[in-house]
């Protein structure tokens, strides 16, 4: 009962809460696409990428207002994006080297400017690594805010899109042959996943963002056949593993958020895997076993 | 120069195993180990009461190991993409690794951020003392010794892993084993990663193995090749990223990367065989080609005809070839320029050596 009142009231706790359930939403969602469209791993490679954008972004204007470093995020993530697809449409490398190589490189460059920022600026710069790495409980109601319009506005897109979004994912052939722009949309689809990717970084950080996008679709395509169930159902599961996290982070000193949310979602993943009717693997072994 | 020889040793360890990752489309399986070894790593210090290298890599190995097997059994169990198998497993391994840190490691010093980044700074400061005598930074016998492994490795199985990587089936119907392969390679990048990442860190373990042999993909289809080039282009990076590195006063391992990264565009835009100035190129040849082909036999096929005057007007071919007047041009000049065809008051005529290439054409 104490949780839930300092839920309500406690400007940290709610501030993680808040931010870890806008996140959970947003990459809920947008995950969904990606996964049935067997890209799982981009959001590994476009969180990655975002970090020569942050630093860049910073040497440019020298401001760490979440605003500044969000967009200097995206932009780079969406470079990131483009290149992936030249690579993949014009060359013979496979998705799964190109993603690992744009991944590593932008990393890189990022790693190497961060240093260079480290070594060259004043004290300042401090902080930057919290947009990378994810530092939950520094999260500011600024944070929280920027974050929050950002998710509704790639929610609404996603609303608006949503027909187009299906035929893309289920059949993208049949969508161009309708005359849709496959190419395009595809683009949009993934342009969004990077803004829920952006949203991420600051709370959970590069490392556990592929799980955020991944682990709530896994799980809620255990439950259902229909892609509508399935994209509110992942938003669901994404926004109880964040407020969940914070809460389990928030009550035991010394956890962080961040991983603490993953492993929740974790759990979330493995009963749906297992127990889900239809769909769970323990209802395979029960056949098999009478059989 | 201890640094650079480390990272020398380190990159070929590295592009020796990620030529096969290449291939066999595993790229990504090497980002996912290079971070779930964190738990790993931890769980052996806890049990060594301290950060023991011997028992911080037997851990961290066990970890590699049982992502490998736990991806696998996702997969296996149909109900999860390969690729949404690795994105939910490793940031599990790393949350589970960051967990315990919080937990049973606040003053240990092993900081997230030293696993993803490493200090190859640092590698001169750790070194391998037998009695009071020097034998050189310890980071040389451990990249030496992956070296080493790897290169056995490929060359005891080159046979097995060549066929399993190329054709798996006929690799399983021959009676080799492509589990056994598998698991090998894993293990193998598993111990690289796990020996290499205390020195350079876990983003330039994933670097080495995946950019260099991608780039070495790009500039050759010859497997022996490929290794050579891979191993070549990642040690040439570590030279010069640790002289970018020095030049700018920043991250070693970021800078490596950056270099590698740069070899990699490089070979994508010039490469003569696969990059893409090669491909445009290749297609405006070809564009050309068929464009003049499509012209003689337009030419011999008028020829003689009442019609002939009409047909062999330079306008006529952009409505009846459904050319653009500058590709007609184009056509053209490289028409006459070659002596295929002649432009006779505004008309084209076909020369003896055009009318015998266009009779050759009408052949098939």
């Amino acid at each position: 009962m104490n949780l839930l009142t300092d839920l309500i009231f406690d400007y940290t706790l709610r501030n993680i809460a808040l931010g870890a359930a806008v996140l959970g939403i947003v990459s809920g969602v947008l995950g969904s696409f990606a996964v049935l469209r067997r890209q799982g791993l981009l959001g590994d490679t476009l969180a990655h990428a975002a970090l020569p954008g942050i630093c860049v972004a910073y040497l440019l204007t020298g401001s760490k207002s979440p605003l500044v470093l969000f967009l200097g995020a995206a932009i780079s993530g969406w470079v990131a994006t483009l290149v992936l697809l030249r690579i993949v449409r014009e060359t013979r490398i496979k998705e799964d080297s190109a993603l690992g190589v744009v991944l590593s490189v932008f990393f890189g460059v990022g790693i190497m400017l961060l240093t260079f920022i480290l070594k060259h600026n004043d004290a300042n710069q401090a902080g930057l690594d919290k947009f990378l790495f994810g530092q939950a409980a520094t999260v500011t109601a600024e944070d929280v805010n920027t974050m929050t319009i950002l998710g509704v506005f790639a929610l609404l897109v996603v609303a608006v899109l949503y027909k187009e979004f299906k035929i893309i994912t289920f059949d993208p052939n049949f969508a161009a042959s309708l005359g849709f722009n496959d190419r395009w949309l595809g683009v949009v689809l993934t342009s969004l996943i990077v803004v829920a990717v952006v949203i991420g970084l600051r709370t959970v950080g590069v490392v556990l963002m592929s799980a955020m996008l991944v682990g709530p679709a896994v799980a809620a395509r255990q439950w259902t056949n229909r892609l509508e169930a399935m994209v509110l159902l992942a938003g669901f599961f994404g926004a109880l593993s964040g407020v969940a996290g914070a809460l389990i982070s928030v009550s035991e000193a010394n956890l962080p958020t961040g991983p603490m949310v993953i492993l929740s979602l974790t759990v979330i993943v493995i009963i749906s895997l297992l127990f889900a009717p239809q769909r769970g693997i323990l209802w395979d072994i029960k056949r098999f076993s009478k059989a | 120069m201890e640094i650079v020889i480390t990272g020398i040793l380190i990159s070929v360890a590295c592009a020796l195993l990620g030529t096969f990752l290449i291939l066999r489309k595993m790229a990504m399986m090497s980002d996912a180990i290079s971070h779930a070894i964190l738990p790993g790593l931890v769980a052996g210090y806890f049990f060594a009461k301290g950060p023991d290298l011997f028992a911080g890599f037997l851990g961290a190995l066990v970890a590699a190991l049982v992502t490998v097997t736990l991806v696998e059994a996702l997969k296996n169990t149909q109900r999860v993409g390969g690729e949404s198998a690795i994105g939910i497993v490793f940031p599990a391994m790393f949350a589970l690794g960051t967990f315990l840190v919080a937990r049973f490691f606040e003053n240990v010093h092993l900081d997230t951020d030293a696993v993803l980044f490493g200090n190859i700074e640092f590698v001169a400061f750790d070194r391998l003392f037998i009695g009071d005598v020097d034998f050189g930074p310890q980071s040389y016998y451990v990249a030496g010794a992956l070296c080493l492994i790897n290169l056995l490795f490929i060359t005891v199985f080159y046979k097995e892993l060549k066929l399993a990587t190329f054709d798996a089936g006929l690799a399983a119907t021959l009676g080799f084993s492509p589990f056994f392969i598998h698991y090998a390679l894993m293990a193998l990048v598993s111990v690289t990663s796990v020996g290499a990442f205390t020195s350079v860190g876990a983003v330039l373990v994933v670097a080495l193995m995946i950019v260099p042999a991608a780039a070495a993909y790009l500039l050759t289809d010859k497997l022996p090749m490929m290794i050579g080039l891979a191993a070549g282009i990642g040690a040439l990076s570590a030279v010069l990223g640790y002289g970018l590195a020095l030049a700018i006063d920043s991250s070693v391992a970021g800078a490596i990367v950056s270099v590698a990264g740069a070899f990699f565009f490089a070979a994508m835009l010039f490469s003569p065989s696969h990059g893409l100035i090669a491909k445009a190129r290749r297609i405006e040849r070809q564009r050309v080609q068929i464009g003049l082909e499509a012209l003689l036999v337009h030419l011999l096929n008028h020829e003689g005809e009442e019609g002939e005057a009409h047909e062999s007007e330079m306008l006529h071919l952009s409505s009846e070839l459904r050319w653009l007047p500058q590709f007609a041009q184009q056509i053209v000049g490289v028409a006459a320029n070659r002596g295929l065809v002649m432009q006779v008051n505004g008309h084209l005529i076909l020369t003896d050596n055009g009318r015998r290439q266009g009779q050759q054409l009408m052949v098939y």
